[in-house]
């Protein structure tokens, strides 16, 4: 007999998990690849202005296999029209570098060579996560001994006697069903109230406690009990300083709030207790609210000693190194007045002497240092660090250099 | 699907199957199966029922899961080179869309069967590749999934460097082509002094998959236009309800569907052959999915009047768009030749496995015009080291004609 020309079949497929597994070993690929990219995620723009848990898309260069490939940006291809398509018709827009979209691409799956990027979706949580795995404030100490402490309570008894606002409904409950029970006056959980509803509330008028009595009996009634102790506490305040004047250009603004924006990430994640006041200034210092700090823009000429003067105003009035844990964070193009150099390098050697760490950073996309950077420079102090930023990827660098525990040298 | 629809379907089957045969196709047997969605695109994502584990296949299998769940593409069918000859239906298909689908597999069937390039392809690759899987697997046992995972990355970054025309399994024997072999995979595997046996198994391996999926990259255009062709020519003979009908004619418009950034090698190849078809007759065609590829079957049929027909052009990026630049038939030939000239991919080939006297590999870009992308190079390289274990080097050219050499010493990549 000949063989049949075909066979159908309908097979239980259900054994098929290999998918699953190797999508697994892919998502780790991925994130070992975010790892591997961070101090150039840290500064991707779609994140730095993302709102909340949104998911960001962030290309990873090196999630598509590696192969000898051609290059064919700027090559000719061949592309198909409709009809009628003449020389010099636009087909289609291109994007910035990488990451461009091929005219029609999407539609169905396509055999031009894919485009050269692999975007991975991921959380803003999710890469804080990774960017601020091993960061910390150094030298955070818990301040003072007793008289730091703060009051708390906590729950830790259960008592028969006590106020009427503390009531444990659950053990009350519990210890009417249990006295019930036991005497045979029926129990169990009955389908009428047996709780009243007065007790569900916080206190209850006195005759209304009497009324009670015959479902829960003041024998049953259990009150949860506090003890006072004192918690201490580390408290902390983070000035983070800006110059938002005229010669800091779109670059240094955008490097410094990338900065500032991991660092209340930061914070706001490993820190119960971090104040954090916003000090932006051109010639003049002003404390403004965190919005205002990362999105308006400011003009006018440079007096980094106002900011310095700011930040031990508000150390002075309102935190005192004794109670407070107190770091500073200034971000300049170095741009300043000559005539107020001097007093900047003075005001920060005062500063040095209430905070942990100082850190400055100057963003310098072009050339050499200025007179601020070598004013500065002269400062020795173990609580000062510096950090030149020239491109992005400095602001992952920056970020690691200030937020280890004892900084170097 | 329940017993119904299954008759139906079979007695759609049979019936096709019958039409095929006195229209002339010549097909192997066919085995149907019918499977959810979730195992078609697994199977889509391996390229095959069973194959080893490796991240990128997780990676192609979570983007068609999602543009699946998404409703943004559905895989109809996957039909596998092999006798008999494995064809995978969506169970959520229509009658209809069963009815196109296996009008379309038994032209691939039949083109797998009897072009030339397919000829020596292993038939048996469906075992062959779950035997490939186990070995493997144990592997991953024996060394562990990361080291396994070190070499399969590497081998499959140099994967389709492989002489599709040399006979497979002949142990040492290269074809030499001028001053060279193009089998790179191979001459690493048995050249490499640092390789362990099991390492040397996984490039065997990687080669021989590469040899079964290579002529399915040279023929394209005219293997789907093949498919596309007997699809449109064996429903047109059914009779098909009216419904039926405008159901055929939307899936039909999706198939073969253009836009302005691609070509569609649907579209192209089957708009090529019915042009061939209006001026030499269904025996020419017959002939010419015998013996053609895609860049002999370009060079030889596309004429102008195609060109003109099917509104091809080149297009280049211009500032900020992609811009018309040409509708000349010679140059958008050349370019589509040279897009499809070896699989697509860059022409390489091992030169020397003791370069400068010194166990280093030279390998050799042969230039035809277009210039590797050196991003690649940067991450590609360094993986060939792996293999080789020694300083590795790629000889190529730039646009200016100045030959460039990067090298790679294992840590960083060079140009010289």
């Amino acid at each position: 007999m000949q063989h049949p020309l075909f066979i159908l079949s309908q097979e239980d497929w259900s054994l098929h998990r290999k998918g699953e597994q190797d999508q697994l070993r892919h998502q780790r690929k991925v994130k070992e690849a975010l790892r591997d990219n961070l101090a150039d995620l840290v500064s991707e723009e779609s994140i730095i202005t993302s709102q909340g848990d949104r998911i960001v898309k962030v290309p990873v260069r090196s999630m598509d296999e590696p192969r000898f490939r051609y290059d064919y940006s700027d090559k000719p291809r061949v592309g198909q029209g409709g009809g009628g398509t003449s020389v010099g018709d636009v087909i289609g827009q291109a994007g910035d570098g990488g990451q461009e979209a091929m005219p029609g691409q999407g539609r169905e799956a396509g055999d031009l060579p894919g485009s050269d990027y692999y975007e991975a979706e991921i959380t803003v949580d999710e890469l804080a996560e990774l960017v601020l795995e091993d960061l910390q404030l150094p030298k955070l100490k818990p301040k003072g001994a007793e008289d730091l402490t703060v009051p708390d309570v906590r729950f830790h008894d259960v008592r028969p006697k006590g106020l009427i606002g503390n009531v444990d409904k659950r053990r009350t409950l519990m210890q009417a069903l249990k006295r019930q029970a036991l005497s045979g006056q029926g129990g169990g959980f009955a389908p009428q109230p047996v709780f009243p509803s007065a007790l569900a509330g916080s206190a209850a008028p006195a005759d209304q406690q009497a009324g009670v009595r015959g479902l829960i009996r003041q024998e049953d009634m259990r009150f949860k009990t506090w003890e006072e102790f004192r918690k201490p506490q580390s408290s902390a305040v983070v000035f983070a300083m800006m110059d938002t004047s005229g010669s800091m250009g779109r670059f240094e603004k955008y490097l410094s709030r990338s900065f500032f924006f991991w660092m209340v990430r930061f914070l706001r994640t490993k820190y119960e207790d971090v104040r954090i006041c916003f000090l932006a200034h051109d010639t003049e210092a002003k404390q403004v609210d965190e919005e205002a700090f990362f999105t308006k823009g400011q003009s006018g000429g440079t007096r980094c000693s106002s900011v310095y003067r700011l930040a031990l105003e508000l150390i002075e009035r309102e935190y005192p190194p004794s109670l407070y844990n107190t770091y500073a964070f200034h971000f300049s193009d170095g741009d300043n007045l000559d005539s107020d150099n001097g007093a900047t390098a003075e005001l920060a050697k005062k500063l040095l002497e209430s905070v942990h760490l100082l850190g400055y950073g100057e963003i310098r996309q072009y050339g050499q240092g200025g007179r601020l950077w070598e004013t500065m420079n002269g400062i020795r102090h173990e609580a000062f660090s510096r950090s030149v930023l020239r491109d992005k990827s400095d602001v992952y660098r920056t970020l690691r250099e200030f937020f280890r525990e004892e900084a170097e040298g | 699907m329940h017993t119904a629809q299954l008759q139906a379907l079979e007695h759609s089957i049979a019936e096709i199957t019958e039409m095929a045969v006195e229209e002339g196709l010549d097909f192997f047997p066919m085995r149907y199966e019918i499977c959810p969605a979730e195992v078609l695109y697994s199977i889509g994502a391996y390229g095959m029922p069973t194959r080893f584990a490796h991240w990128s296949f997780g990676k192609a299998y979570q983007r068609m899961k999602s543009a699946y769940d998404h409703g943004l593409s559905v895989i109809y069918e996957l039909v596998i080179n092999s006798d008999p000859c494995y064809a995978f239906l969506l169970d959520r298909n229509t009658l209809l869309q069963n009815k196109l689908i296996v009008a379309h597999v038994l032209g691939h069937s039949d083109f797998f069967k009897n072009n030339a390039m397919f000829s020596r392809t292993d038939r048996g690759m469906v075992e062959r590749m779950a035997v490939f899987a186990d070995r493997m697997r144990i592997f991953e046992q024996a060394y562990g999934s990361e080291e396994v995972e070190k070499y399969l990355d590497a081998g499959l970054a140099i994967q389709e460097h492989i002489d599709p025309h040399e006979r497979f399994g002949r142990e040492g024997g290269f074809r030499e082509t001028e001053g060279g072999t193009k089998d790179v995979i191979g001459f690493i595997a048995s050249n490499s002094r640092m390789l362990e046996d099991w390492q040397r198994e996984i490039l065997y391996m990687l080669r021989g998959e590469m040899h079964y999926f290579w002529p399915q990259m040279e023929t394209k255009i005219l293997n789907e236009g093949w498919a596309t062709f007997w699809h449109l020519r064996l429903l047109r003979r059914l009779a098909l309800e009216e419904e039926e009908i405008l159901e055929f004619a939307k899936m039909n418009a999706g198939v073969i569907q253009t836009a302005p950034g691609r070509v569609n090698p649907y579209h192209l190849g089957l708009r090529m052959l019915e042009y061939v078809e209006r001026r030499e007759g269904l025996e020419a065609l017959f002939e010419l999915r015998e013996t053609e590829s895609d860049v002999s079957f370009l060079r030889g049929y596309l004429s102008r009047d195609m060109v003109e027909e099917m509104d091809l052009f080149l297009f280049e990026r211009q500032d900020r768009v992609y811009r018309v630049t040409d509708k000349e038939t010679e140059k958008v030939r050349d370019t589509l030749i040279r897009e499809r000239a070896n699989g697509g991919f860059p022409y390489i080939t091992a030169m020397d496995d003791d370069y400068q006297g010194r166990g280093e590999l030279l390998l050799l870009h042969r230039y035809e015009g277009l210039e590797l992308d050196r991003k690649y190079v940067d991450r590609t390289l360094p993986l060939v080291h792996r293999l080789w274990g020694k300083p590795v080097h790629l000889e190529t050219r730039g646009e200016n004609q100045r030959t460039v050499r990067y090298s790679c010493d294992g840590q960083r990549v060079a140009a010289g």
